[in-house]
């Protein structure tokens, strides 16, 4: 199994759901979280003091996958992530040694 | 405030139920300048000293309310003494005042009066906070509150506004507080903040404001409540000049509102919500002294050059290195000098009195006058602020520690945490005890 992890920018989040769906997958995880690549961060100015925001609001969406399908999943989540501009983000995968379905305590892929 | 009207007639004025009404309902808008001040306040800090923030307004609603009915009204309004203080025996508790009986030259009741000043009273002292953000000890604030309004507010608003004070009997215009509320209050918060010194992290940290939105709702009603403190501060409304006030109040305001964005637009390239809401607020307070006497035109005048140099004020900060967290320097102080002074170039003669500025032939004579006011009220302040600040710091200690500072005043002076905005509960754990019968062995709970 991989975990596959995606930053992305958060008006994208809808637009992913989808593809995931029409992928196949079954759940997902989405949290709110900030931080900065090569995009940087912005100037915001408070009565005439500057202040440089470094972190910038992202969202951050992870997903379990059979290692067969982490590479095509990759794809559709870049695809429907991608917005051509700077700040993108970024979707990455690693492996996952097992995973258990609370509920009925299946174990592995068959608790995906 | 109005000269008595006795020279209309001969006989003594008669109690009038519209102006008892309107003013009843003007020191209820003056009252709701308080929260709304809060709320302008408690959106411009960070997230974790929003309460205390809050509180630091609120305070002042008990303590001056209190104060100003044993004794504060008296040394304010009472029989004067040597032009400094005021004391009457009857208004200590207001306990000597008759029903009907009738403030002195006017045709609403003591009472209406004593609690349309009490509304000044409580505002002024809540305005210094926005200085003292993040880091003052919450029982240091209110021991200062209650000597400050003692020997600081009560006797200035004699001297501005009391039969016999020596800057009213002098001529000093001030319509509605300039020098009483805004001066005295931001002179007072330049005079504390050079005692407590800076904020942990000053120019060195991020100190964004947590909550616009609050700061523009809060300024919103510090401009409705406003109409209050100015139209209201005539008494009554014989004679139309408390609806030049009103008009004048409204039209300072749109334009100091402009200056500020305008500046801010040219200088940082933005329009900001926080710039709009403290240009409002420059105007209001230049106006404050100033609209009485004034046209509208003037008033443009008044509001446009007050939206301009405080915006540029409020940067001096940075320059000098003193913390005025929230601009009560910048904004009020400089703010009332402006307004204060400027009645000397745009008194048209033709409103609330007679006396003309120098754009309307009027000379040197009431800008001399105004300077005065003026220098006298800040000084006064300043001083002995900066002293009062230095004793309660040399006894109490007037800052809380600096980890406490760091982690959040909320939690240590309250033990509140303003927002929960988590499922979880923020990791809240135990349950809500009932009031009866708990039993605790006085235990120090670490914050």
């Amino acid at each position: 199994m991989k975990l596959i992890t995606a930053v992305v920018k958060p008006h994208r989040l809808d637009e992913i759901k989808e593809a995931l769906q029409a992928f196949g997958v079954h759940g997902l995880t989405v949290t709110e979280a900030s931080g900065y690549g090569r995009q940087r961060g912005h100037t915001e100015v408070y009565r005439g003091a500057e202040y440089t925001v470094d972190l910038v609001p992202k969202i951050r969406i992870e997903v379990l996958v059979e290692d067969e399908d982490a590479e095509q999943l990759i794809d559709v989540v870049v695809k429907a992530a991608r917005t051509g501009k700077i700040g993108d983000g970024k979707v990455w995968s690693v492996p996952v040694e097992t995973a258990v379905r609370v509920r009925t305590g299946e174990r592995g892929p068959d608790a995906l | 405030m109005a000269p008595a009207i006795t020279t209309l007639a001969a006989d003594a004025p008669e109690l009038s139920a519209a102006n008892t009404g309107f003013m009843l309902i003007c020191s209820a808008l003056v009252m709701l300048m308080t929260p709304a001040l809060a709320f302008f306040y408690g959106g411009m800090v960070r997230v974790k000293s929003t309460l205390n923030m809050l509180m630091m307004s609120f305070i002042s609603l008990g303590i001056v309310t209190v104060l100003w009915v044993l004794y504060g009204f008296s040394v304010a309004f009472g029989t004067d003494s040597g032009g400094l203080v005021g004391w009457s025996s009857d208004y200590l508790g207001l306990s000597g005042i008759g029903v009907t009986e009738l403030w002195d030259g006017y045709t609403i009741p003591v009472y209406v009066f004593a609690v349309f000043q009490l509304m000044f009273a409580i505002l002024t002292p809540a305005l210094i906070s926005g200085a003292l953000a993040d880091r003052v000890k919450f029982t240091a604030w209110a021991l200062f509150i209650t000597l400050w309004v003692t020997v600081v507010y009560f006797p200035v608003a004699h001297w501005v506004w009391g039969a016999g004070g020596w800057l009213f009997e002098m001529g000093v215009i001030d319509f509605a507080g300039g020098t009483a509320v805004h001066i005295n209050a931001g002179a007072a918060a330049l005079g504390v903040i050079l005692v407590i010194g800076k904020r942990v992290g000053f120019k060195k940290d991020p100190m964004r404001p947590h909550s616009l939105p609050l700061v523009m709702l809060g300024a919103g009603l510090l401009w409705f409540g406003w109409f209050g403190f100015n139209a209201g501060s005539w008494l009554g409304n014989d004679d139309g000049v408390g609806a030049v006030m009103f008009v004048n109040t409204q039209v300072a305001t749109g334009a100091a509102m402009l200056a500020w964005l305008a500046y801010e637009k040219l200088r940082h390239g933005s329009f900001t919500t926080l710039g709009a809401a403290s240009g409002a607020v420059a105007g209001l307070v230049a106006i404050t002294p100033a609209g009485g006497s004034c046209s509208p035109l003037g008033a443009i005048a008044i509001g446009a050059v007050a939206g301009l140099v405080c915006a540029m004020a409020v940067g001096l900060k940075y320059k000098f290195g003193y913390d005025d967290s929230l601009d009560v320097v910048g904004v009020h102080l400089v703010g009332g000098i402006l307004g204060s002074l400027l009645v000397g170039f745009f008194a048209t003669g033709g409103v609330q009195s007679e006396a003309k500025g120098l754009f309307y032939g009027g000379g040197l004579e009431q800008l001399g006058k105004q300077a005065v006011g003026v220098g006298a009220v800040l000084a006064y302040s300043l001083v002995v602020s900066a002293i009062l600040a230095l004793v309660i710091d040399k006894t109490m200690g007037m800052r809380v520690d600096e980890d406490d500072e760091v982690s959040g005043i909320d939690q240590v002076e309250h033990a509140e945490t303003a927002y929960d905005f988590s499922g979880a509960g923020g990791g809240a754990s135990g349950r809500a005890t009932a009031p009866a019968p708990v039993v605790t062995e006085n235990k120090k709970v670490d914050a």
